[in-house]
Parts: structure tokens; sequence; C-alpha cells
């Protein structure tokens, strides 16, 4: 009886709180009334899986199982639903035995690719079908008519445009050769906006608080940034002008180390900001269970109200960040500095 | 340590469908709404120059109309002035003429008039010589007896000569 009403509070708290769906504990542990673990119930819920856990009622988990898919040289490509393991913390399927969500192959010696569509991988491609649909209509609109005044969905999104657009490339790479990058500064801010949002949905994926994701996103600045550069940042990197000689073979480290730190940065940053964000607003829930009372639940509402909103605006705010200073790096690959070429 | 090790499965998912929707979205989403942005604004911007073109037309107009109205002004003044000034000169001339005239109207009639006086003056002369002659003639042909009578008879031919 404690235990549904611990579940009971717990569900509409966090519908209330409009925070990530939070199960409590695992279902193998419920039963045997283990000492509530609230680390690994937040290590679950920000990690992702190769299920969708929705929420659990008593003893009853509600699940949708998702797609694994595995290659390996020894058994092939293999294709079957998640819910063919009985369970994902423990068990064995065909070739395959998955612990802790993380799927082998039973002979160790065997390398298994695991490319399954796991609940991340939905989640990046929910925000896709939004960033479709929303993008793909307003473009009609502005196929149409270009002239007309922005409507509905249009201008709420132009201003943010026009604002990456003006505030940000303009602003950081320049008059000139802004308009290259701006396909992509668009798609990286509104995907990892997007994808900020889902994550703060009841039973949202942790998309970009995974470091994967922010890894892929990272790697594209750090390509562009490269492909980009002019001969005079690379000539920077390498023999940085202005500088006396031996301290430019003590510089030149430390410009090649800085190549690969700009997008580490970026890759740290999202990763970090978003996955924190999901530990604070679940750990103020945990202490409803950690006290084993109801009494806090007032403090937990209160912060994970406070801290909700808090996610809201830097989901925002970690998308601007990301844009902005990837625009920064490509800025400083392709400036032209008329200036210095009299130094050297 | 699971948390800070990207998964191969979702690094490949996430690269695949990134670049998909980079591409996507590039060439139907961003272009047409860049496009139609600058467009936009290239012809918000093109609206107000040639407002401020307009006006400035305007102006230019105004100050042109202005400056017409007062050339206007002044040949019309000036137009006034000469011909004022030709009337004048006209009375004048048309003065000056006739006094002229008058002058020699003046002239010719006071050369009449001595021509005159002077034939007056030469009849009376005649008549007078010739009544002294005939007065002359009839007194010697009287009997001066006395002084008496020669007086009354010089009075008697005066009366009756009345001179002229």
């Amino acid at each position: 009886m404690q235990t549904l009403t611990k579940y009971i509070l717990l569900i509409s708290f966090l519908f209330i709180t409009t925070t990530s769906i939070l199960s409590a504990g695992d279902n193998k542990k419920e039963n045997s009334e283990e000492e509530f673990d609230a680390g690994e119930l937040i290590m679950h819920h920000i990690s992702d899986s190769h299920e969708w856990h929705w929420f659990d009622i008593g003893d009853e988990r509600y699940i949708t199982p998702l797609p694994v898919i595995l290659y390996s040289k020894e058994y092939g490509l293999d294709i079957f639903l998640s819910n063919k393991f009985p369970n994902l913390v423990e068990s064995e399927y065909s070739h395959y035995v998955v612990h802790h969500d993380k799927i082998h192959a039973k002979d160790e010696t065997v390398h298994v690719w695991d490319i399954s569509i796991t609940k991340n991988v939905v989640s990046i491609l929910v925000s896709v079908i939004l960033l479709f649909s929303i993008f793909l209509t307003i473009a009609a609109r502005y196929r149409r008519n270009p002239l007309v005044a922005p409507k509905g969905l249009q201008s709420f999104f132009e201003p943010i445009i026009v604002f990456i657009r003006d505030d940000i490339a303009k602003k950081v790479i320049g008059e000139k050769k802004y308009r290259f990058y701006m396909p992509y500064l668009l798609t990286v801010f509104f995907f990892i906006w997007f994808n900020n949002l889902l994550g703060l949905l009841p039973a949202g994926a942790n998309v970009t608080g995974n470091i994967a994701v922010t890894m892929c996103l990272a790697l594209f600045t750090f390509i562009i940034t490269n492909l980009s550069g002019n001969a005079h940042y690379w000539k920077h990197i390498f023999w940085t002008p202005g500088v006396p000689l031996p301290l430019r073979i003590i510089i030149l480290p430390i410009e090649i180390v800085g190549i690969f730190t700009k997008p580490f940065s970026l890759m740290i940053r999202l990763f970090a900001n978003i996955t924190a964000g999901h530990i604070i607003i679940l750990s103020f829930i945990a202490l409803i269970f950690i006290f084993k009372t109801i009494f806090i639940a007032p403090v937990s509402i209160a912060f994970g109200l406070f801290m909700s909103f808090l996610e809201l605006f830097v989901a925002i705010l970690q998308a601007y960040v990301f844009t902005l200073l990837s625009a920064m790096y490509i800025g400083a690959a392709v400036e032209e500095h008329g200036h210095h070429d009299e130094h050297h | 340590m699971d948390l800070i090790l990207p998964g191969f499965g979702l690094l490949f998912w996430q690269t695949v469908i990134f670049v998909l929707v980079l591409i996507i979205l590039g060439r139907f989403a961003w272009k047409p709404i860049m496009k139609a942005l600058n467009e936009r604004e290239r012809v918000i911007e093109d609206a107000l120059s040639a407002a401020e073109k307009a006006k400035e037309e305007m102006k230019k107009l105004q100050a042109d109309n202005e400056a017409l109205l007062q050339q206007a002004r002044q040949e019309r003044d000036k137009i006034l002035k000469d011909a004022q000034s030709s009337a004048n000169h006209i009375i004048s001339e048309a003065r000056d003429k006739a006094t002229e005239e008058a002058n020699r109207i003046i002239e010719s009639a006071r050369a009449l008039i001595i021509t005159e006086k002077n034939a007056a003056l030469a009849e009376v002369k005649n008549t007078a010589s010739a009544l002294s002659l005939e007065i002359a003639e009839k007194l010697l042909k009287y009997n001066l007896s006395n002084d008496e009578s020669q007086k009354r008879l010089v009075q008697e031919y005066l009366k009756e000569s009345k001179l002229n």
C-alpha cells in the first residue's frame, strides 16, 4: 500500500512539474523493499535505452519496445524488438546477452556493432519531424509570397532566424561570408533547442545531454571550421605572426591543441548543461523517496518547478551558445587580417 | 562511466539524421526563407529610399516653382516698367512736337501781323499825304482874305476828311 501511494504521488508530481518522467527504481527491486538508490535511478533516466520506459504502476512497467539492430561479422545483421529480451538488466536472446542495457555477443571474442533505434534515436526522429513540419511549412509561405507580413508560426520563428542571421552570423563571420554558413547555424540552433525542449517533457529522452549527440554536433563544427580555414588561419596556428621565434615554437603545440579543444568544449558544455539540469530536477524529486515522507514534497515541487522554468531558459540559451561559439570558430577561420600582413 | 562514453549506435544515427536534416532543411527551408527575408528587406529598403527620393523631388519641384514664379514676377515688373517708360517717352515726345508746332504757328502769325501792320502803315502814310495835298490844293483855291476864314476852312476840311 505504501509503495502504491508512493507511485501515485510520484506520477502526479511529475506531471505537475512537467519534468522528465521518473519511475522510482527498477521493477526487479520494488518487490524486495530494497534500499532506494537515487543515483541509479537518475542514471537510468538520463541514459539511453533500448526501450521507451513511460511509467510504472505498482509492479507493472509500461514500456514501448524499440528495434534492436545488431551487426557482427560472425552473425551478420540481426533486427528484432527489444522485448525479445525478457528484461534489459540481465538476460539473453539468440546469440546476444544484455547487461544493464548494453548488448554483447555471448561469445566474448565476437564484437557486435549495436546500431539500434534507441530511445534517443526515436526522440531525435520526433524532433526531426517537428523541424520538418514547422520549417518546411513556413518556408512554403515564404516561397509563395516573400513580401507579405509574417503570420502565425512564421512570425514566431522569423525574429529568431533574423537574430541568428544578423546578430550571430553577420556579426561574427562577417557580411561577406556568412551566407554559406547560415544553413548549418540555423539547423544546429533549432535542432539543439527542439531536442532540449523535448527532453524536458515527461518521459522525454535526454538527447542533447548525451555525449554522442553533442560529439556529433561538435564534430560538424570542427570539420566546417577547419575546412573553411584560410591561409591566414593556418599560418596563425603553425607560425604565429608577431611573436619572437622561440615563443613560436612553444605556441605551436598550444595552437594545435587549441584546434581540438574548441569543439571539445562545445561537446562538453552542451552535454554537461543539459545533463546537469536533468540530474538536479530528478534529485529534487528523489528527495521524497530518500526521506520517505511526503512532507518533503512541497519543497521538491517548488524546487523542481523552479528548475523546470530555468531549464526552459537553459534550453534556448545553450542552443544560442552552441550556435554563437560555432559561428565564432568559423569566423576566426575565415577572417581576413589586412593589418597583420605588415608585420610579417 | 557510460555517461561520458559516446555510444557508437547513437553517434551513427545522429550523424546520418543530422546530415539529412541539414541537407533537407538547407535546401527546402533555409534557402527559400533566407531568400525571402533578403528580398523583403531589399524591397522595404527600396520603397523607403524611393519615398525619400520622391520627397526630395517634391521639394526640388516646389523650389523650381517658386523660382519660376519669382522670375515671372520680375518679368512682369520689367514689362510694366518698360511700358511706363515708353509711354512717358511718347508723351514727352508728343508734347515737344506740339510745343514746337505751336511755336511755329505763333511765329508765322507774328510775321503775318508785322507784314499786315507795315502794309497798313504804308497805306495810312499814302492816304495822309494824299489828304494833305488835297487840303493844300483846296486851301489855295479859296480866297484867303482873312485869317478867320482860313482857319474856318482848315477846320472844315479837317472835319470833312476824317482820318480814315
